[in-house]
C-alpha cells in the first residue's frame, strides 16, 4: 500500500512549481521529502494532501485517486500536520484535538482517553486544560501533531494503512523533543502506518527515515533509502553547497558543511 | 462503566455548555412568562390563558391584548433576539474573528435595504404579485439583500481563506455607507403613509410585531435557527484555518456557502420585522466564550438561548422605561453594547495591530 504520485505538475499561479515528479511513500516506512528553500517540498506535500489538485499527473492514496476521495473518508486515511497553525479563538489544548477526532470515533467514550493518551505521547501530558494562546511556538506544534494523531488514531484502519503527512514537525522543537516526535513518527510507521515528512535537518533525516525524496527546482533528484540519496554528490548538487557525509560511531550519517570543523 | 473510573479530562469544557444550555433555556421559560405578564394595560396573562384553558368566557379586550399583542411580540422577541446572536456567531466563526458582526459590517444595513426597498417599491409591483408575495416580500428581500451584502464583504475581506481584521471592518463601513445612500435615495420615493413606517421600522423596535408579520418572518428565522448547529463541526475546523479544516474532512465551500445563507436568513428576517436592533451579535457570543469557550457547538445553541433572552428582557425594559410611550429597543441595546464592544475591541488589541 502506498501514497503516491505519478508524473504531476503543479501550478501556482501561471508558474510551475512542480515539473513532472514521482514519488512512492510506502506504509510501514517512514518517507522523508529533503531539498533546499523553494525546492518545491511543500508544494508536493500540499498535493499529496489533495489540497492542491494537480495540473496533471495523479495522487492515489492506497491505490485511490485522491481527486475521487471524499473530504471526510479522505480525513479518516491520512491528517495533516501544517508548517504554521494560527488560531482566533482561546481553545484548549483538549478543545483542538477533539477536532481531529472523525465523527464516528467521538461517539464512542473512548474519545477522552484517546486524547489523553494523545497529549502523552506528543509529551505534554498536564495540558488537556491549558489555552492554546498562552503555550510556546513548540507546544502549540506538538498539540497541532497530537491533533494530527487522533485523527489517524489506528495506523491501520478498515481500509488499508492510515497516513501521517507532516510538514517540518520539528521547525521549532528543542532537540530532545525532534527526537522525541521523529521517534512518534517512526514508531507510526513500525505499526503499519505511512509517515511522510518535508524535513530540514538533513542528520535527523538520516537517523529516522527509511525512504527519501531529494528535491531540486521543482524536480525530484533522486528517491531511494538513505544511502542511496545522501551522498556527497547528490547533496552537493541539489543543496549548492560542498557538502562531505561521514558516518556517526553508532548510527546513520552525520554531516557536515566542507572545511567547518 | 469505563466512564466512571476515568478522570475527565481537563480542559474540556463541553460539560459547561450543556449545564449552561439548560440554565439558559429555563431563564428563557421564566423572562417569557414574566414578559407575557407585563405590559402597559396591567391585564394578567395568566388568569386570561387559564380562563381560555378552561373554556371561561374571556373579554374581548383582554383576548386581544394577551393573545394578538403580547404573544406575538414575546415570539417575535425570541425569535429576533437568537438570530441576531446566533448570526454573529455564525459570522465571527466564517471570519474567524470574535471582532464579526451583522450590524458593523453593514450585513444588517444590506437587509435594511432589502427590506425599504421591498416597502417602497413593493407598492409599484403590479397587484397580482404583490397579493401573491404580501407580507413574504418584506423579509424575502432583506434576505436576499443580506445574503449579496454577505457575499461582497467575504469576497472584499477574505484573501486565499484569511481575513485581515482591518480590511473586514472598513470594507463594512464601506458597504453600510453604499447601502446607506441606495436606501436613502428609495426613501426619496416614499409617501408619508411609507415614511411613517420606515421611521419607526428604522429605530429598531418589536412594537410592530403581528402574527402577520411572524407568520412570514418566523419560519426565515426558524430555519436559520435549525440551520446553524449543523455547521458547528464546520466552524470548529474553520478556526483552525481552511486548509486544516479541509484536511479534517469538512467540506469548506460548502460549509461557507451555509454559514453566508444562514447568517443572510437569520439576520434579512429579523431587521425586517424589527429594524435596526444592534450590537446583540457580538456580545451574546462573546460572553459565552468567556464562560465556556469557543466550542460551537454549544455556542451555537447558547447563543440562541442568551440572545432570546437578552432581547425579550430589552423589550420589557423599552415597554416601561417611559411608560406609556415606548423607548425603541435599538437605543437600549446600544446603549448597553456600545461599551461593550469598545471593551472587546481594547483586548484584542494585540490582534489589530499587529
Amino acid at each position: 500500500m502506498s501514497l503516491s504520485a505519478t508524473d504531476i505538475t503543479v501550478k501556482l499561479g501561471s508558474r510551475a512549481v512542480l515539473q513532472g515528479v514521482s514519488m512512492a511513500a510506502q506504509a510501514g516506512r517512514v518517507t522523508a521529502i529533503i531539498g533546499p528553500n523553494g525546492s518545491g517540498k511543500t508544494t508536493l506535500m500540499r498535493a499529496l494532501t489533495a489540497e492542491l489538485r494537480p495540473a496533471s499527473g495523479r495522487v492515489t492514496l492506497n491505490g485511490t485517486d485522491m481527486a475521487a476521495l471524499r473530504p471526510d473518508l479522505l480525513a479518516q486515511r491520512r491528517a495533516v500536520l501544517p508548517q504554521h497553525s494560527v488560531l482566533s479563538f482561546p481553545f484548549t489544548a483538549a478543545e483542538i484535538i477533539r477536532i481531529g477526532l472523525t465523527s464516528c470515533m467521538e461517539a464512542a467514550a473512548v474519545g477522552d482517553a484517546i486524547i489523553a493518551s494523545a497529549l502523552a505521547r506528543v509529551g505534554l501530558p498536564d495540558y488537556a486544560g491549558r489555552l492554546y494562546q498562552e503555550m510556546s511556538g513548540g507546544e502549540q506544534q506538538r498539540v497541532q501533531l497530537a491533533r494530527a494523531l487522533v485523527q489517524v488514531w489506528h495506523p491501520i484502519g478498515p481500509d488499508g494503512p492510515r497516513w501521517l503527512l507532516l510538514d517540518e514537525p520539528v521547525s521549532s522543537l528543542d532537540i530532545a523533543h525532534q527526537l522525541a516526535v521523529m521517534r512518534l513518527a517512526r514508531d507510526y510507521a513500525r505499526r503499519g502506518g505511512g509517515v511522510i515528512a518535508v524535513m530540514h535537518d538533513l542528520n535527523l533525516t538520516a537517523m529516522f527515515a527509511d525512504h527519501l525524496l531529494l528535491m531540486q527546482a521543482g524536480r525530484a533528484l533522486a528517491e531511494g533509502p538513505p544511502d542511496e540519496v545522501l551522498t556527497d554528490a547528490l547533496l552537493t548538487c541539489a543543496y549548492d553547497c560542498p557538502l562531505r557525509t561521514s558516518c556517526a560511531p553508532s548510527q546513520g550519517a552525520w554531516l557536515l558543511p566542507q572545511g567547518a570543523a | 462503566m469505563v466512564a466512571m473510573d476515568m478522570p475527565r479530562l481537563a480542559g474540556d469544557r463541553r460539560r459547561r455548555g450543556q449545564m449552561l444550555a439548560v440554565l439558559l433555556g429555563l431563564a428563557v421559560l421564566v423572562v417569557a412568562v414574566l414578559s407575557m405578564g407585563h405590559g402597559a394595560s396591567g391585564v394578567s396573562a395568566v388568569g386570561v390563558l387559564s380562563d381560555w384553558l378552561a373554556g371561561r368566557e374571556i373579554a374581548r379586550a383582554d383576548r386581544i391584548i394577551v393573545l394578538d399583542i403580547r404573544l406575538p411580540r414575546l415570539l417575535t422577541g425570541l425569535l429576533v433576539g437568537a438570530s441576531l446572536a446566533v448570526a454573529g456567531a455564525v459570522m465571527q466563526g466564517l471570519f474567524r474573528n470574535p471582532l464579526a458582526d451583522p450590524g458593523l459590517l453593514g450585513v444588517s444595513a444590506g437587509a435594511g435595504f432589502g427590506a425599504i426597498a421591498a416597502i417602497v417599491l413593493g407598492g409599484m409591483l403590479p397587484a397580482a404579485i404583490a397579493a401573491l408575495t404580501g407580507w413574504y416580500l418584506v423579509p424575502l428581500a432583506a434576505f436576499l439583500c443580506g445574503w449579496i451584502t454577505m457575499l461582497a464583504l467575504y469576497a472584499i475581506a477574505t484573501r486565499q481563506g484569511r481575513t485581515s481584521i482591518a480590511t473586514m471592518l472598513l470594507a463594512g463601513i464601506a458597504i453600510a455607507a453604499m447601502v446607506g445612500a441606495a436606501s436613502g435615495l428609495i426613501v426619496y420615493y416614499a409617501n408619508d403613509a411609507q415614511l411613517r413606517d420606515l421611521t419607526f421600522w428604522s429605530m429598531g423596535s418589536l412594537a410592530g410585531s403581528s402574527w402577520i408579520k411572524l407568520a412570514a418572518a418566523g419560519p426565515v428565522m426558524a430555519l436559520s435557527l435549525i440551520a446553524a448547529p449543523c455547521l458547528a463541526r464546520a466552524l470548529n475546523g474553520l478556526a483552525l484555518g481552511e486548509a486544516a479544516a479541509a484536511h479534517v474532512g469538512i467540506r469548506v465551500e460548502r460549509a461557507k456557502t451555509a454559514a453566508m445563507l444562514t447568517t443572510a436568513g437569520a439576520v434579512g428576517a429579523a431587521v425586517a420585522v424589527s429594524g435596526g436592533i444592534g450590537f446583540v451579535g457580538i456580545v451574546v457570543p462573546h460572553l459565552l466564550r468567556l464562560i465556556c469557550g469557543p466550542d460551537h457547538r454549544w455556542l451555537l445553541v447558547n447563543s440562541a438561548l442568551l440572545g432570546a433572552r437578552v432581547l425579550v428582557l430589552a423589550d420589557m425594559v423599552s415597554r416601561t422605561a417611559i411608560a406609556p410611550a415606548e423607548l425603541p429597543i435599538g437605543i437600549i441595546t446600544a446603549i448597553m453594547g456600545g461599551p461593550f464592544f469598545t471593551w472587546v475591541l481594547l483586548s484584542n488589541r494585540k490582534m489589530l495591530d499587529g
